[in-house]
């Protein structure tokens, strides 16, 4: 993730080069092409920055840019992977960085850079101290955010949207067992008065636990899902036997005993398991998309909940879940591009006024109450909204 | 150790970027993929200090109109985009066509102004045969979704041209109007009557905005419509579109009659690009007859019509009967009263049974200016298929397009008596889908399309 690895790797990464920024020869390397530099640097029309990685040799067309948005086209030329770094004048703390960028690639670097001086590092190999140049960046009048602070606004986001994530899954392990009581219990009723509304606790965090690839096909595989000789577990599994279709042959009290016990105990496992998650400010924003394009995919379509009609209430919950991640990362979006910050919150609102038209006591109208053009009302909005918010990411990582 | 640029630092920077990209054969990956549809045409004439500027201006935020690139030089593949009248009505018919019918999501007068802007500049850069946004597709930030959706990469403009048109519901919803376009309505917008026969879907009708685009290229026409789609959304949302295979008319005399999916080359005497006094007085609009439809001076009205042919029925019919249906020879498209393709038709001529050789109700004569007021058209029409009807019958048709200057005396009197009389029409064809759209005049650079409608 450039720009985004933990602040171990950071910290080891501007250790070690900056062991070289010491021996470096690059004040008279670069006095030859100064001039150059800077007739590039006073045109009204710089394009990216050309950086040519080889073995040996860092290439960077330009020694100085104005401040604002900054574009490195980093190609590797040389014979190994490569990486390239924008390192602030002490040469320790990294600014931007790309990495991974095998043999032949040219790979995009953006980052927005305030006025002052930097150094550029190419890494061939990944490994060793790095090529180094100076590079400057001149005031252009366009305001660079100060990104000392913008980091510390994302850590602040991480922090609080981590909290909530555990908050959920401690909610979705209680309302889990109680469910799964009711339901091995042969309380139908019960069963089905709880089902909607404790799978809001898992959809609202669905793309960390999606990210335990063996936990998520236990606990929400849908019947269409399965592969030939899958074993179907889970709360579609429940959902099946609780919303029976016609001619349905309900399962033993046995069998539901046995996805009961099963439910709980993947549902634990999932808890204890993101306990230990690290997560990040991408993966807040990419999250928070993952969860509108749920919707756009399963929800909006009426798919995630064929036997039960619940999907509004995975609807609201994958609403609830992206949007709290955009909270999260809000005061350091609005720090990089506040009109982005301003309509994804216009667009936010917009859904969920909709939603709220569906609204019925604790929860929501099923599915297939909804006539074809509330439907579409729905699907206009969250497009609406997805495309934005798929701005996110970028939009703070950057 | 080097800090310069490519060692020496000779070459100018700011244009390295292409130029040295070009001259030097080692370029790969993105570089190369950016050229066949971006870099060449920069050295074309776009030019790199042009879209250059554009990406840095778009990056900071700039109107994205501003930041327009100049012109392209000549280009076999590129139709320009600026001009007195919009392209896509008299340009030399392409192959492929994808229309699609918006819905305009928002009801706030700047936003769908803000619309037209994104769209009149992704549209003069895709008709360039560039890549829309300032960072295209592939030279944006690595953690972003590319601005471009990429499928046009390494394929040229295609001849695309993209025309756009605004139907009666973009003005007024429910009564009442929208946008603050009171009075703007121009009065030949009308609502189109219901014509005998007619089976049409509302889901396939209709529409605030409809954008036709055409190109030589269906995956050039298909991308200029999705990327516009996407633009688009939050402010208007598709409606219905549609995808034409093959063109069914030819608006040069340089170009061949194509033929239409019953066999039979369509738009023989259709009006040409080189008939320029016949355009004035069937094609573009005027200023009206109130200043609030000046507006469309320049401009013509575009009428879409989905009509399914019965085509495996017409498969099963005699030659004879198919060719006194349409009124002409299948193989050579001659009237047949005699002569080519090109013979004016002679109704009075009789055969020996005392009747005309050009049955009375065949589509030919029903047609026919002579049999309408001398009123014309420019068809603008293509074949579709649509897969199956679930009957085990191809969903297949014309796409009817035409260009008119006033569709209350160039199209509502024809279409009545063809859907009356015409059996052809009556038997073998089903109007399923229907648009009237106002295509305003051309967009000059700095400018956006449908602004006078704004003024």
């Amino acid at each position: 993730m450039p720009g985004l690895t933990s602040p171990k790797t950071r910290r080891t990464a501007g250790a070690r080069l900056a062991v070289v920024a010491a021996t470096a020869v690059l004040p008279l390397a670069l006095a030859s092409c100064t001039d150059n530099a800077n007739a590039n640097a006073t045109g009204a029309t710089d394009g990216p920055i050309q950086v040519t990685s080889t073995d040996t040799e860092c290439k960077v067309s330009a020694a100085v840019a104005p401040s604002g948005n900054l574009t490195f086209a980093v190609k590797n030329d040389g014979a190994e992977v490569t990486e390239f770094y924008v390192l602030a004048e002490d040469g320790l703390r990294i600014v931007a960085e790309v990495e991974n960028i095998g043999p032949g690639i040219t790979r995009n670097l953006v980052l927005t850079a305030p006025a002052g001086k930097y150094t550029t590092a190419c890494k061939p190999g990944m490994k060793g101290d790095g090529i180094r140049a100076e590079f400057t960046v001149k005031d252009s009048g366009k305001q660079a955010t100060a990104d000392a602070d913008h980091q510390k606004l994302v850590d602040t986001g991480v922090t609080q949207y981590t909290a909530y994530v555990k908050d959920q899954t401690e909610q979705l392990v209680a309302g889990t067992k109680e469910f799964a009581a009711a339901y091995a219990a042969g309380d139908a009723a019960k069963a089905k008065s709880l089902y909607a509304a404790t799978r809001m606790h898992w959809e609202r965090i669905e793309p960390v636990a999606e990210s335990f690839g063996d936990l998520d096909p236990k606990l929400d595989a849908r019947e269409a899902d399965l592969e030939p000789g899958q074993k179907w577990t889970g709360w579609h599994r429940a959902e099946k036997d609780l919303f029976p279709q016609a001619g349905y042959k309900a399962l033993t009290a046995a069998e539901r005993s046995a996805i009961s016990k099963q439910l709980v105990a993947d549902t634990e496992e999932l808890s204890s398991r993101t306990r230990t998650v690290e997560l990040s400010a991408d993966k807040l924003g990419n999250g928070a998309k993952e969860l509108l394009d749920e919707v756009a995919r399963g929800k909006v379509t009426g798919e995630e909940e064929i036997w039960s009609h619940t999907d509004l209430w995975d609807f609201q919950a994958n609403v609830d879940g992206a949007r709290i991640a955009f909270e999260n990362l809000k005061p350091a979006l609005e720090q990089k591009d506040s009109a982005l910050a301003k309509d994804l919150d216009a667009k936010f609102s917009a859904l969920q006024a909709e939603l709220k038209t569906h609204a019925k006591g604790d929860g929501f109208a099923y599915y297939n109450e909804l006539s074809k053009d509330e439907v579409q009302k729905l699907s206009a909005l969250v497009d609406a909204l997805g495309e934005p918010l798929s701005k996110l990411t970028a939009a703070v990582v950057l | 150790m080097s800090g310069c640029p490519f060692g020496g630092g000779q070459q100018p920077p700011a244009d390295a970027h292409s130029e040295s990209s070009l001259a030097s054969s080692e370029t790969t990956d993105g570089v190369t993929r950016r050229l066949s549809r971006r870099g060449l045409l920069g050295l074309a004439g776009v030019g790199g200090a042009g879209a250059v500027a554009g990406i840095a201006a778009g990056l900071l935020g700039h109107d994205a109109i501003a930041a327009a690139a100049a012109p392209p030089a000549a280009n076999d593949s590129v139709i320009p985009f600026f001009g007195d009248r919009q392209a896509g009505i008299t340009t030399a018919a392409q192959d492929r066509l994808h229309m699609a019918a918006f819905d305009v999501t928002t009801e706030d007068r700047a936003a769908l102004i803000e619309l037209l802007k994104d769209w009149t500049a992704a549209a003069e850069a895709m008709t360039a045969g560039r890549t829309t946004g300032a960072t295209g597709a592939v030279d944006g930030p690595y953690d972003a979704p590319p601005e471009d959706t990429g499928e046009a990469l390494d394929l040229d403009a295609g001849r695309l041209t993209l025309t756009i048109g605004f139907g009666a519901s973009l003005f007024e919803k429910d009564g009442k109007a929208r946008f603050g376009l009171g009075g703007k309505r121009p009065d030949a917008l009308i609502d189109l009557p219901h014509f005998p026969g007619d089976a049409l879907e509302p889901a396939r009708t209709g529409g605030d905005i409809v954008v036709q685009a055409c190109a030589d290229d269906p995956q050039v026409a298909v991308h200029a419509i999705r990327n516009l789609a996407r633009i688009g959304f939050g402010k208007a949302r598709v409606r219905w579109s549609q995808l034409g295979f093959g063109r069914t008319s030819s608006t040069s005399r340089a170009q061949q009659t194509p033929r239409n999916l019953f066999g039979f080359k369509d738009g023989t005497n259709n009006l040409k690009s080189e008939d320029a006094a016949l355009l004035d007085e069937h094609v573009w609009a005027g200023a009206g007859s109130r200043a609030g439809e000046a507006w469309m001076a320049g401009g013509s009205y575009l009428v879409a019509r989905r009509i399914r042919m019965h085509i495996e029925i017409w498969d099963r019919t005699s030659l004879r009967e198919q060719e006194g249906l349409i009124g002409r020879t299948k193989g050579e498209g001659a009237p047949l009263s005699g002569g080519k393709e090109f013979t004016a038709p002679d109704f009075a001529i009789k055969g020996n049974d005392g009747e005309p050789l050009i049955g009375m109700d065949s589509h030919v004569r029903l047609a026919h200016p002579n049999q309408n007021d001398g009123v014309r058209m420019l068809r603008r029409g293509y074949n579709y298929t649509d897969g199956s009807d679930g009957l085990g019958h191809l969903d297949a048709g014309l796409f009817f397009i035409a260009f008119v200057k006033d569709p209350r005396t160039h199209y509502v009197p024809m279409q009545m008596t063809m859907a009356k009389q015409d059996v052809l029409a009556l038997e073998y064809l089903k109007h399923t889908g229907s648009g009237l759209f106002a295509v305003p005049p051309g967009v000059r650079q700095g400018g956006y399309i449908g602004e006078g409608l704004f003024a």
